[in-house]
């Protein structure tokens, strides 16, 4: 399984380093040459298009820094006042920054589900998802950290009911979030550690980012038909992906643009322009879109569970396990065939499971109360019947379609084709 | 750009030539420009600017007295010159000085010199300005640091610095207000 590493053509100085210190050869190998296959299609923009976000991400945020204040009196004024104000250009980097997190999201979420699609999560490639699932768990406290340092009083009634979530621990509960808090509620001691770990865990990202690299080129990219590939059915990755995944750039920079010129607080809440108030909770706390459906999954939980699990513990464990079950899924999947286009059934499951997430976050954005209530409990207990039961019970029992040997075959057999093209 | 690489003949671009040149020009523009707000949001903020020129009533300074203010966040010092302070500074021949600058230029208003308190050689506020403090041996600031004498003008006289120090740039608003930056 390893990989053949080609020797870049260099002279001079190039050559003189890369003997030394083989980076031009690698990134030669990684970035030129590497071997993709050639029937990749514009799904598979989406994890570069996430490299990029997380670049974007990390140079706004790091200018941002240079601006900003991390301070209980100060922050919101640094924020709202001076970098939206007076700082030359802050207004574009806090939106580029504001609007990149749930553009980064976006992506994300969309790679996740291509990888559900297509099996990609699959044998020979668990671990490489696993990493992936590490990833948007980090991206996830990463995103929640930078949420509370505007200091807004949405920041604030977010830090302190995500915080709180961890005083469902028995026994040790209320500890915990002393310690998170660094005092008796959410001040200015847990908006400088979280203001610290904000600016560390994106580079926790970008190693892990390096990982998930790692792994990918080590045992080749999946492809829509999710079959094993052999040399002659792959193209290098420079220039036929590189153009590729400029031209997805530059249609996703229009989206991206579009938030940000023209609709730059669409994400953000109103109540985030009032300062902190820990007097006065908003009257309706919701968070970022890209929370929604673990936030639908956390409510959803208003029952003691077998007597034993109080309702508040329920609710954490069932949106911790909604993520964590992912981890599970390589194993969970039972089914040999990877693409979801061999799979007949699975396809629908899966469009089934993209609504029920869809519905989940629907609900995550309305009280819990009533119609809202009954839809999420019943969406929350599909999303785990999706993985711990439909998926092992499919891989057994659906027959797929007739898989290609190679990527010619369907052309050269002439019509035996998979339907979905 | 006058190279076009193998696609077309010797000197001759081919129309892929010419889209890859296109694009090219495209993407390194388009980088500059989209680099251009981080570098610029470096420079000094609205409120930085803001606080960049400041007032100074002159009435209560004596002759023979020295203040310092803050201006821009650096000490300027407003010297109220003696008549033998002025006379001292014009009276030296220019060619004796390392930064020949008559003194004339650099005090409009023979009683008043206003200077930025900042040594030229590596940024040290020189001493002088406070009763009890070294003057140095022409009677104006020395700075401690490496041993540079100024005049009554601030003008470099004996040290390592390379220049004067600098006249800020300022109006008289009235005879006793002035209006530094």
């Amino acid at each position: 399984m390893n990989r053949e590493f080609v020797q870049p053509p260099l002279r001079g100085v190039a050559k003189w380093i890369d003997e030394r210190l083989p980076i031009l050869t690698w990134a030669y190998n990684e970035l030129v040459v590497y071997p993709a296959p050639k029937n990749l299609n514009y799904w598979w923009n989406f994890g570069s298009l996430a490299g990029i976000m997380l670049t974007i991400q990390i140079v706004t945020g790091i200018v941002l820094v240079m601006h900003y204040t991390p301070h209980a009196s100060m922050a919101f004024d640094s924020v709202e006042g001076y970098i939206m104000r007076d700082v030359n250009w802050g207004w574009l980097l806090r939106y580029l920054h504001a609007n990149g997190a749930s553009m980064f999201f976006a992506v994300v979420y969309i790679h996740i589900f291509r990888g559900l699609y297509y099996g990609s999560y699959k044998a020979p490639r668990e671990l490489l998802w696993m990493i992936g699932v590490v990833i948007v768990i980090v991206m996830m406290a990463t995103a929640f950290m930078g949420y509370v340092l505007p200091w807004g009083n949405m920041s604030y009634w977010a830090a302190t009911v995500i915080t709180n979530l961890f005083s469902a621990i028995p026994l040790v509960g209320e500890t915990i979030v002393t310690w998170l808090w660094g005092g008796f509620t959410v001040a200015n001691p847990t908006l400088q550690r979280f203001f610290s770990l904000h600016y560390l865990l994106p580079f926790v990202i970008f190693a892990l980012v390096f990982l998930h690299i790692l792994a990918l080129h080590q045992v080749g990219s999946n492809n829509p038909l999710g079959i094993d590939l052999t040399k002659k059915d792959k193209i290098p990755f420079h220039p036929y992906y590189t153009i590729k995944d400029m031209f997805g750039l530059g249609v996703f920079l229009l989206v991206y643009g579009f938030f940000v010129f023209f609709a730059p607080n669409a994400f953000i809440e109103p109540v985030n322009f009032e300062p902190a108030n820990p007097l006065q909770t908003p009257a309706h706390i919701v968070p970022e879109w890209y929370f929604l459906p673990f936030y639908a999954i956390l409510r959803a939980i208003n029952f003691d569970i077998l007597w034993i699990i109080p309702a508040k513990l329920g609710g954490v464990i069932a949106m911790f396990a909604s993520i964590f079950v992912l981890f599970l899924l390589p194993w969970l999947d039972t089914s040999p065939v990877r693409s979801a286009r061999f799979r007949p059934i699975y396809r629908q499951f899966f469009w089934i499971l993209v609504l029920d997430v869809l519905v989940l976050g629907y609900c995550g954005a309305h009280p819990p109360e009533g119609w809202y209530l009954t839809v999420a409990q019943i969406a929350t207990a599909y999303y785990f019947l999706h993985f711990l039961v439909i998926l092992p019970i499919l891989g057994k029992v659906e027959r797929p379609l007739p898989l290609p040997k190679s990527l010619d075959e369907p052309v050269l057999a002439g019509g035996a084709a998979p339907s979905s093209r | 750009m006058a190279q076009t690489s193998s696609h077309g003949g010797a000197g001759e671009g081919t129309r892929r030539d010419f889209l890859e040149l296109v694009s090219w020009a495209t993407l390194g523009v388009g980088t500059l420009v989209a680099l251009w707000p981080f570098v610029d949001s470096l420079n000094p903020s609205m409120e930085v600017l803001a606080t960049a020129s400041t007032e100074l009533d002159l009435e209560p300074i004596q002759e023979g007295q020295r203040v310092t203010i803050m201006w821009r966040g650096k000490p300027v010092f407003v010297a109220h010159r003696t008549q033998q302070e002025i006379e001292a500074a014009r009276q030296v021949r220019l060619d004796e000085l390392r930064d020949p600058e008559p003194d004339e230029e650099r005090a409009p208003r023979p009683e008043w010199l206003i200077v930025v308190g900042i040594c030229t050689h590596l940024g040290c506020v020189p001493l002088g300005n406070r009763t009890g403090e070294p003057r140095g041996e022409w009677g104006g600031w020395f700075c401690p640091c490496h041993g540079s004498h100024y005049d009554t003008a601030g003008r470099i006289r004996k040290g390592p610095a390379p220049r004067n120090l600098e006249v800020p740039p300022y109006t008289f608003q009235t005879d006793t207000l002035v209006r530094i930056g």
